[in-house]
């Protein structure tokens, strides 16, 4: 049942676990687009999943670089970050409950 | 139900069964230890991780942390490449999580000859990738030295002129790299489809940001046996630098990611998922 190992040979001769240090975006395009894709029970939205992996071909390779120089923005982009997304809602209601409560004043005030 | 509270079964690949001592103390997403969950000839590697760091809503956010996605796809493809060391294996996508080990047992049951078939067409085989980009660098250094037009000459009457006659001249070398790229790259897909079994397509990686030097124009990945691996990683790496302005880059080999499983070669639930416990 069990397969001799598959790397004996030449230049290639090298056990598959040395490849931990692969390129990240080389291991996420993998990890994250292919692969059997099976449901599991916990259910992550795909859809996010493949956004994300959009976002991170365009990030991944530079994220290390970026960070050092202190570059966040995709983490208060919306369109990059749900966290962010929710920060604009957040921000949102709060402009609206504060026109509201203007509105409601100025209706009383005359 | 012998599931510890509060835990779920990560799943990281099924694979052809094998002693597990062979994954002896090998440990997977948030240090966790590794262990096989057996059906019938087959094997499912897992690890029991907290449920709470993997539930959708944990996982939503989480997946969006740079460091932590980085961390997990790491950890993933670790085990995967470990596995893969040892048996004939399918990698199964990140963050494939099951409430239990009872629950990847019935999934092994369900799929069980799906999984076979494409443990059988994978036996023997491993996936390389390779990547065919620009080098504008090199096309410059290799450009004639007339066309060197680094420093303006001293003496010239037209510094204008000369920038301009330069900017020319780079998008010339660029537009030369990417035609020599895209020679180059359709060189390698007749060279290497005759060495490989299986080819796919991956999308070229962006280069605005990747730090990488050139433009991608193939990005693909090859399924080929194991002894002509070497094979085909010399034909590619021999079509490198015939070109000034192309490169050739050879990964993995990789267990077999890209030629997994379509989704409909597998069993959903009635809403197209399988539901939970």
């Amino acid at each position: 049942m069990t397969e001799p190992s598959r790397w004996q040979t030449g230049r290639l001769a090298r056990p598959y676990g040395q490849s931990s240090s692969a390129n990240l975006a080389d291991v996420l395009e993998r990890v994250l687009d292919k692969g059997v894709v099976i449901a599991g029970d916990i259910k992550i939205n795909l859809l996010d999943v493949e956004l994300l992996t959009i976002k991170l071909r365009l990030l991944v390779a530079s994220v290390h670089t970026a960070k050092e120089l202190g570059i966040d923005w995709w983490e208060r982009d919306p369109t990059l970050s749900a966290r962010a997304s929710r920060d604009d809602l957040a921000d949102e209601n709060r402009r609206l409950r504060e026109r509201i409560l203007t509105l409601e004043d100025a209706g009383a005030a005359p | 139900m012998r599931r510890p509270a509060g835990r779920a079964s990560y799943t990281y690949a099924v694979a052809r069964g094998f002693d597990p001592a062979q994954i002896a103390g090998l440990r997977g997403v948030d240090d966790t230890k590794v262990y096989l969950v057996p059906y019938a000839d087959i094997v499912a590697a897992v690890s029991s991780v907290p449920l709470a760091e993997f539930d959708e809503a944990a996982l939503r956010v989480k997946l969006e942390r740079l460091e932590w996605l980085e961390a997990v796809a790491r950890a993933h493809h670790a085990v995967v490449d470990a596995v893969a060391a040892c048996s004939v294996t399918l990698p199964f996508r990140l963050a494939t999580v099951y409430h239990g080990d009872e629950r990847v047992t019935e999934v092994l049951r369900q799929a069980y000859r799906r999984f076979r078939g494409a443990l059988d067409r994978l036996a023997g085989r491993v996936e390389l990738g390779v990547k065919v980009s620009t080098d504008p660098e090199a096309m410059i250094s290799a450009a004639p030295a007339r066309t060197s037009g680094g420093v303006p000459s001293p003496a010239s009457p037209s510094p204008g002129k000369d920038y301009l006659r330069r900017r020319r001249e780079q998008h010339r070398q660029r537009d030369d790299a990417w035609r020599q790229a895209a020679a180059v790259a359709e060189r390698v897909e007749t060279t290497l489809a005759e060495l490989a079994v299986d080819t796919r397509h991956h999308r070229p990686q962006d280069p605005r940001l990747s730090g990488a030097r050139g433009e991608n124009v193939l990005n693909a990945a090859y399924l080929v046996d194991a002894e002509r691996a070497e094979e085909l990683a010399t034909a590619a790496k021999g079509l490198d630098r015939q070109a000034p302005g192309a490169r050739v880059e050879v990964t993995g080999p990789w267990a077999p990611y890209s030629f997994a499983l379509p989704d409909e070669a597998l069993p959903q639930g009635g809403d197209g998922r399988v539901g939970p416990a």
